[in-house]
C-alpha cells in the first residue's frame, strides 16, 4: 500500500495541472492582503457599516480589529468556498484522467488489487487536500499573523459580536483547518465517486462543482419547509460548520468565555455527517470500479 | 509442451450483445501464439479477460495452472501485456514511466537496471527526455519496455504494431522474435498485420463474431508450400458436385458464392487447372493465393458459407 500510495503522490505532484490550485491560493490571499495592507481602513468600515448603528466604533478598535487573525477569518470566508473546485481538480481526474490517458489498463494489468488500487488514490486525493489546506494555513494564518500581526479576534454575525482574545485564537484555526480537511475531503470522495463513471476528467470535475453548487444554494436558501427537509443532509450545510470554532460563550454580562464553543455539539454533528458521506462516497466508488469492466 | 493458458468456455456479453462467445482455446509453453480476427471479432475483449480488465460473463481462465479469480495477483505478477495503445505518463520521463510500473509490478530495480531495460528496446539515450516527446515508435517501445520489466514468463500484446512506420514495425517483430525464440517466453500476439503474423507466430486461433474458427499450429494450418486456388464459376453447384466425386474432392476448402475455394500444395497447381478444364467446368476466372490473409479472410468474411473444411 506505501508503495502504491508513493506512486499516487509521485504522479499527483508531478503534473503541472496540480500547482494552479496552489497557484490560484497564493494568488488570491496575495492579492487579499496587499489590498488590506494598503487600504484596510476603507475595508474595515465597509464591514462595519453593515453593523447596527447603535455601536459606536473607535478609530482604536477599528485599528485593532485589522489584524491578521482577522484577515485570515476573511481570506477563509472568501476561499472555502471556491476550495471545492481546486479539490475536484485532482480527485475528480484521479480515475477518469487515468482512463482517458489510458494508464488505467497498463496500472490494472499489474499485481495489484482493484481495492489496493482505489485505497491508494483516495489517499493521495486526501494527502493533496491536506497539502493545499496546510498551504492555506501557511499564506493565510501565518503569512497575515507576519504582516498584520496578531490581536483579539472579532467575528460579525447578523446577531451579534464574538470577541477572543488574542491568545484564545490560534488553537480555534487549527480546529478550524482540521474540519476544512474534512469538509474538503467529503468534496474530494465526491469527485473521485464521479472519476470511476467517466472516461475523461472534466466530467466529474463539472459534476462535482455543479452538485455543490445546487446544494449550496439549497443550504442557503431562507425556506422553512427546506430547512426542516433538505439542509440538514445535505453535506454542504455542514461544510462551513468550521465557523462555529469561532463563535463563543458569554456569561450573564456579556464577557466572552475563554475556550468556549458556542454550539461544540453542532459541529460534532457536522463533522459525523461528513465522515459518513466520505464513507459513502469513497465505498461505493471502491464497490463499483472493482465490478467495473476497463474498457478504455 | 504444457499449456500456459486454458480459456474454457468464455462468454462475454455486453447489452445483450455477444462480444465473446463459448470461446475455448489454449496457449502452449514458450510458442509464439497468433491471435486473429477481425476489427470487433472480440479479440481484445479475450485479451482484456486474459489480463482481469474484464469480467467474464461465464467460462474459466487458467493461467500458469493456476485459476485466473482466485490468483490473480500470484498470476499477473508473472505477466507482461501491452494493451492496444502503449499508453504511459506523458509528463514523465521513460525512467520514471519503468521505474513506476516497476515498483506496481513488485520489482525493485535499480536506475541502472532500468536503463539496461530501456537499452534493449533501444530508448536508453531518451531515457531521461519526457515521453511527450517521443515518436509513436518510441512509445511503444517503451510501452514493451514496461510489459517486460517483471521479467513476466507470459507477454500478451495487443495489436503491438499499430501505428508504426515500416522500421518500428520490424524492430517490434524482431524484439518479439528474439523473446520467443531465444528467451522461450510464452507470447500471445494480437494483429491485425496478417502478414506479421504469418513471420513470426507458432501457433495461432482465428476468431470471428466471438467464437473461434479455427486453432493450431501455424504449419498444421497454413503451410508455406500450401497456397488457395480460387475458382469462381458460374455454375457453382454443379460444379461442386461433379469434384466432390473426383480426386479434387480432399482439395476443396470451402464453398461461398459463385467461388469454390481449393488449398493444395503449389506443385499441384498446374494439374488441378488442367483437370477442371477436362471436367468442362465453366471458369470465369481462377488465381491462386498464398498468404494468410487469403487464408484469414477465406474462414472470416462476412457472408461466408463453408460447406467444406478439410485438413
Amino acid at each position: 500500500m506505501w508503495n502504491l500510495l508513493r506512486i499516487e503522490l509521485f504522479k499527483i505532484f508531478k503534473r503541472p495541472r496540480t500547482y494552479i490550485a496552489f497557484g490560484a491560493i497564493a494568488i488570491i490571499v496575495f492579492l487579499f492582503q496587499i489590498a488590506l495592507w494598503f487600504d484596510g481602513k476603507t475595508y474595515v468600515d465597509l464591514i462595519l457599516s453593515n453593523i447596527d448603528a447603535s455601536f459606536d466604533f473607535t478609530d482604536q478598535f477599528k485599528h485593532r480589529l485589522l489584524n491578521g487573525y482577522f484577515v485570515c477569518f476573511a481570506i477563509l470566508n472568501i476561499l472555502l468556498i471556491q476550495m471545492p473546485l481546486l479539490v475536484a481538480l485532482v480527485s475528480g481526474d484521479a480515475i477518469a484522467g487515468e482512463a482517458n490517458m489510458g494508464t488505467l489498463r497498463l496500472s490494472l494489468t499489474r499485481p495489484v488489487s482493484r481495492t489496493q488500487y482505489m485505497v491508494g488514490k483516495f489517499l493521495a486525493s486526501l494527502i493533496y487536500t491536506v497539502s493545499l489546506l496546510l498551504f492555506l494555513a501557511v499564506l493565510a494564518l501565518f503569512g497575515s499573523m507576519a504582516i498584520f500581526g496578531t490581536n483579539d479576534l472579532i467575528v460579525f454575525r447578523s446577531t451579534s459580536i464574538h470577541q477572543m482574545s488574542v491568545d484564545d485564537v490560534f488553537w480555534r484555526y487549527l480546529a478550524a483547518f482540521a474540519f476544512a480537511t474534512v469538509a474538503l475531503t467529503t468534496v474530494a470522495s465526491l469527485a473521485f465517486l464521479l472519476s470511476v463513471f467517466a472516461e475523461n476528467a472534466i466530467g466529474p470535475i463539472i459534476a462535482t462543482m455543479s452538485i455543490v453548487i445546487v446544494f449550496t444554494i439549497l443550504s442557503e436558501m431562507n425556506i422553512p419547509l427546506y430547512d426542516r427537509t433538505i439542509k440538514p443532509y445535505l453535506f454542504t450545510t455542514h461544510m462551513v460548520a468550521w465557523k462555529g470554532f469561532f463563535y463563543v460563550k458569554a456569561d450573564a454580562e456579556g464577557t466572552t468565555l475563554r475556550g468556549s464553543i458556542e454550539n461544540l455539539p453542532a459541529i460534532l454533528r457536522s463533522l459525523a455527517i461528513l465522515c459518513i458521506y466520505i464513507f459513502l462516497f469513497t465505498g461505493t466508488a471502491i464497490w463499483v470500479f472493482r465490478e467495473k469492466d476497463i474498457l478504455s | 509442451m504444457p499449456d500456459i493458458i486454458i480459456a474454457s468456455h468464455l462468454f462475454k456479453h455486453f447489452n445483450n450483445i455477444a462480444a465473446v462467445d463459448d470461446l475455448s482455446f489454449s496457449v502452449p509453453e514458450g510458442k509464439i501464439y497468433g491471435f486473429l480476427g477481425q476489427n470487433g471479432a472480440g479479440k481484445s475483449t479475450t485479451i482484456r479477460m486474459l489480463l482481469t480488465l474484464v469480467e467474464p460473463s461465464a467460462g474459466e481462465i487458467k493461467i500458469f495452472g493456476l485459476d485466473l479469480k482466485r490468483h490473480r495477483n500470484e498470476i499477473l505478477r508473472r505477466v507482461g501485456a501491452i494493451i492496444e495503445r502503449p499508453d504511459t505518463y506523458k509528463y514523465l520521463t521513460a525512467l520514471e514511466n519503468v521505474r513506476m510500473f516497476a515498483t506496481l509490478s513488485g520489482a525493485r530495480l535499480s536506475d541502472r537496471q532500468i536503463l539496461h531495460q530501456l537499452e534493449k528496446v533501444g530508448l536508453a539515450a531518451r531515457a531521461k527526455d519526457k515521453v511527450k516527446t517521443y515518436s509513436q515508435g518510441m512509445k511503444q517501445r517503451l510501452g514493451i519496455a514496461i510489459a517486460l520489466v517483471n521479467d513476466p514468463e507470459l507477454i500478451i500484446l495487443d495489436e503491438p504494431m499499430n501505428g508504426l512506420d515500416p522500421q518500428g514495425i520490424a524492430d517490434v517483430r524482431n524484439l518479439i522474435l528474439t523473446l520467443g525464440r531465444d528467451m522461450k517466453k510464452t507470447l500471445v500476439v494480437s494483429s491485425h498485420l496478417l502478414s506479421e503474423m504469418e513471420l513470426m507466430a507458432d501457433s495461432m486461433l482465428i476468431i470471428d463474431k466471438g467464437k473461434k474458427v479455427v486453432e493450431g499450429e501455424m504449419t498444421a494450418l497454413f503451410h508455406p508450400a500450401e497456397t488457395m486456388v480460387d475458382l469462381q464459376t458460374n455454375s457453382v453447384e454443379a460444379a461442386f458436385e461433379k469434384l466432390v466425386q473426383t480426386n479434387l474432392n480432399k482439395f476443396i476448402f470451402n464453398k461461398k458464392g459463385d467461388h469454390i475455394l481449393f488449398r493444395i500444395h503449389r506443385n499441384e497447381v498446374p494439374a488441378l487447372i488442367k483437370q477442371l478444364v477436362q471436367m468442362d467446368i465453366e471458369i470465369v476466372s481462377l488465381f491462386s493465393k498464398h498468404s494468410l490473409e487469403n487464408y484469414f479472410l477465406s474462414l472470416t468474411t462476412e457472408n461466408q458459407h463453408v460447406e467444406s473444411f478439410k485438413d
